[in-house]
């Protein structure tokens, strides 16, 4: 093709010239040393957690904004937790887009909040590449962590689920997973199966019908199952996904009801999978619709290690981002020194 | 006022080519390989006086006593490029440009006359905002303005337009936009109505039902979450459209085609003696989806940027003669639509002036499924949309009219805003290496662009 693309890889974007993180926006690109790189830390950071006294000072005086542009209860409370432990200064915008779209735009008030001497925006936002575009060309000098972008990825929670596995398997290599429901428009799912295929798994199913399913899902990297039991064979892990009331609208599926009876995870199903398989989900679940309570609650489920995980990688990944961003500044002030000694 | 031409090399075209009938272009199709469509022959003087080329090296050493030399060393001359589909934005836009700046703008990319798509505001359905184009366009005197009036009244897909009035107005063609009619029983009516009134239909062909989404659906949208628009929202439109072209008789004109099948739709309609012809914009030739991967709104379009395959059959398609025509699908933005997280960001490139960069990289293509000779471009920006609008076929002959492109495809610069005409800076090739410089446009007997290097 002629003419070159300039574009910036999100990949590189979010990483240092020494190949640190310093925004945190997709784990698509990123090695599997930095994943695991996070994932040590998260380990290192659970401790905290435990103690009598939460806090370790690693993002002390530093600012950190929650900008949650779309709903959220479970991430944007484990954000919080996670930076106040780091000991930094917290502020939640939950900002209505509807509202926001009537004044100023996004650039401005993003602009606005960089004036206050923000020095990490959390951003959740309703639209896929919103958080790559505030790192690109809006606030550059602060460090953006994507909280959930639309369909396209959520890599923190991606990260979670990593750190569950590895603490419940030990190890990715030789494990065959499969993640069930709406593949389509779960930025979950793009997150997990690329984190997954880094990470080294033995396979990656995907079981859904094809209406849940993107057109070319089997390019990223994973093996497509519309039988539910013939997908469950042999599972270390499975991860479920939420299913949205509003995907009965639109013919995509006909009713709950045989949603369930077809993709419902019961004991008789998880019977399937290897007798030590694990059960995940991303939450909040819907008893009765995905997943049978008994499932949920059962000795093989592990929803709530999940939450907790997910303050050890929100502290891991703000620390890392923080340090990256220092050491951007670092070089910029290096730089600075020596175009003024010429 | 008298302008000569020096020491440059022409554009002769084949005349069987340029002037074939319907049927003959037809029966081309089934060539393997279809004739090129000209060739480059050195020249020492062309003699323009009074909007008219009056001489071709002239023997009689009878000075000419002309008012403007330009000196054509290194150039290639052939007619004024003709663009089948630029947005000019006036009246209601001005934001995103006027009518004199992306006139003005075109004549820098060596065209001399345009086709500008009804959805103004207000839009183009009634004579009265066709005359205000007319009458700004003449003032602006940079190029030939074709308004193409509206399909149906306000674009709603509702009412028809006032097809005769439009015509006596001066409307070349009908045109919905990219505002798809919902039922099928008014395109129906519209196209006969067109018809009566012997009105080619220019359709941007979209089934509204399938065109949700921001991107191609494929590979890269399924990667980054953004949700695509299938080619099937374009082909099963090309489907109904073409049986209804070929119910109603109407000249049915497809604009902008983006999709692989569409293109094999197209071939057929055409070989079953339909009378269909179409357009492909510029990007499409040279862009895929990939050029998204990275959420960069500069490369977000309508129709979207598709895959490489479709690419490949787009320029498989143009160099067989099933598309017509190429055209820059010229869309100027002021900067904050385009600055926005992707989905919410506006689609078009600002693309009139880089039409024959972009054409030399595809003639410097040297893989032989992506190359399209330069001389071939050039008849899918002359003598094919001439045929298109039943316009005389523009050619560097004496008697011809004076519309002229002077281009130097030697000159290479690096492309930055501040150079570019258009109101709308929105285009991916910013600091890119362009290759290729218009160093003069004559309309109508007239300098209407000058490279800055050539004016002083």
């Amino acid at each position: 093709m002629p003419f070159l693309d300039e574009t910036e890889s999100i990949a590189s974007l979010q990483l240092t010239p020494s190949g640190k993180l310093k925004h945190f926006l997709t784990v698509s690109g990123l090695s599997k040393e930095l994943l695991t790189e996070i994932l040590d830390t998260a380990d290192s950071l659970i401790e905290v957690g435990e103690r009598n006294i939460k806090k370790v000072p690693l993002l002390r005086g530093k600012t950190v904004v929650n900008l949650f542009f779309e709903a959220s209860t479970r991430t944007r409370s484990t954000f919080e937790l996670a930076a106040k432990r780091l000991s930094a200064d917290v502020l939640n915008l939950n900002i209505n887009t509807s509202a926001a779209s009537k004044g100023e735009t996004l650039s401005d008030m993003l602009r606005n909040l960089e004036a206050m001497a923000s020095d990490m925006f959390v951003v959740r936002h309703s639209q896929s590449g919103a958080p790559h575009f505030i790192a690109e060309s809006v606030t550059p000098g602060v460090a953006i962590i994507n909280a959930g972008d639309g369909w396209h990825a959520h890599p923190t929670q991606a990260m979670l689920d990593m750190l569950t596995i590895r603490q419940k398997k030990g190890q990715f290599e030789g494990l065959k997973v499969a993640i069930i429901g709406d593949i389509l428009h779960s930025r979950v799912a793009r997150s997990q199966i690329r984190a997954l295929n880094t990470l080294g798994v033995d396979e990656v199913r995907v079981i859904a019908p094809n209406t849940l399913l993107p057109k070319y899902v089997e390019s990223l990297g994973v093996t497509v199952f519309n039988d539910m039991d013939a997908g469950m064979k042999d599972l270390d892990v499975v991860i479920m996904l939420r299913l949205q009331k509003e995907r009965m609208q639109g013919a995509l599926l006909p009713s709950e009801h045989e949603y369930y009876q077809l993709f419902g995870l019961t004991r008789a199903r998880l019977k399937h999978a290897k007798p030590d398989a694990i059960v995940m989900h991303p939450g909040p679940i819907n008893r009765g619709v995905e997943i049978e309570s008994e499932v949920a609650d059962g000795e093989q489920s592990v929803i709530l290690d999940q939450v907790t995980n997910g303050i050890a990688i929100r502290m891991a990944v703000m620390s890392m981002a923080m340090s990256g961003q220092a050491e951007v500044q670092l070089l910029q002030q290096e730089q600075a020194k020596e175009h003024s000694a010429l | 006022m008298k302008i000569e031409i020096l020491n440059g090399k022409r554009l002769v075209s084949n005349e069987k080519v340029s002037k074939q009938s319907v049927e003959a272009k037809h029966a081309e199709l089934k060539l393997e390989k279809p004739k090129t469509s000209g060739q480059w022959l050195d020249f020492n003087r062309i003699e323009v006086s009074d909007g008219v080329i009056t001489g071709i090296d002239t023997e009689t050493k009878k000075s000419f006593d002309a008012d403007i030399t330009i000196d054509a060393q290194n150039c290639l001359v052939f007619p004024g490029l003709i663009d089948l589909n630029v947005s000019l934005r006036e009246p209601g836009y001005t934001a995103k440009g006027t009518i004199a700046t992306e006139t003005k703008a075109a004549a820098a990319g060596g065209v001399t006359a345009l086709c500008c798509s009804p959805d103004t505001m207000p839009i183009n359905d009634s004579e009265a905002v066709t005359k205000l184009i007319k009458d700004l366009a003449e003032e602006s005197n940079a190029c030939k303005v074709l308004p193409l009036g509206a399909l149906t009244q306000g674009l709603k897909g509702a009412q028809l337009a006032e097809y005769a009035l439009l015509k006596a107005a001066h409307c070349v063609a009908l045109s919905n936009g990219f505002n798809p009619i919902k039922n099928l029983a008014i395109t129906k009516r519209c196209f006969e109505y067109a018809a009566t009134h012997k009105l080619s239909v220019f359709i941007n062909p979209i089934e509204p039902s399938l065109h949700e989404g921001v991107m191609h659906e494929g590979y890269v949208s399924t990667t980054i979450g953004l949700q695509g628009i299938p080619s099937l929202a374009e082909t099963t439109a090309v489907a109904q459209l073409i049986q209804i072209a070929k119910s109603t008789g109407v000249h049915l004109h497809l604009s902008q085609v983006s999709a692989q099948e569409s293109v094999s739709q197209v071939r057929d309609a055409k070989l079953a003696g339909i009378n269909v012809t179409a357009d492909v914009a510029i990007h499409n030739l040279i862009f895929t989806d990939q050029r998204v991967a990275n959420f960069n709104s500069a490369y977000r379009c309508m129709p979207p940027l598709r895959s490489e395959s479709d690419r490949l059959a787009l320029i498989e398609g143009l160099k067989s003669g099933v598309i017509d025509a190429v055209t820059s699908a010229h869309q100027p933005h002021e900067a904050a639509a385009k600055q926005m997280p992707f989905a919410e960001t506006q689609a078009g490139m600002s693309g009139v002036e880089f039409i024959l960069p972009i054409a030399m990289a595809l003639d410097n293509q040297l893989s032989e499924p992506c190359h399209i000779s330069l001389i071939d471009f050039i008849h899918a920006m002359t003598h094919a949309p001439a045929s298109i609008l039943n316009m005389t076929s523009p050619e560097i002959a004496c008697g011809h009219e004076a519309n002229i492109c002077v281009f130097d495809p030697t000159i290479k610069k690096v492309l930055h805003a501040e150079n570019i005409l258009s109101q709308g800076k929105n285009t991916p090739l910013l600091r890119q290496t362009l290759t290729g410089q218009v160093k003069a446009t004559i309309f109508e007997g007239n300098i209407s662009y000058q490279s800055e290097t050539d004016s002083n």
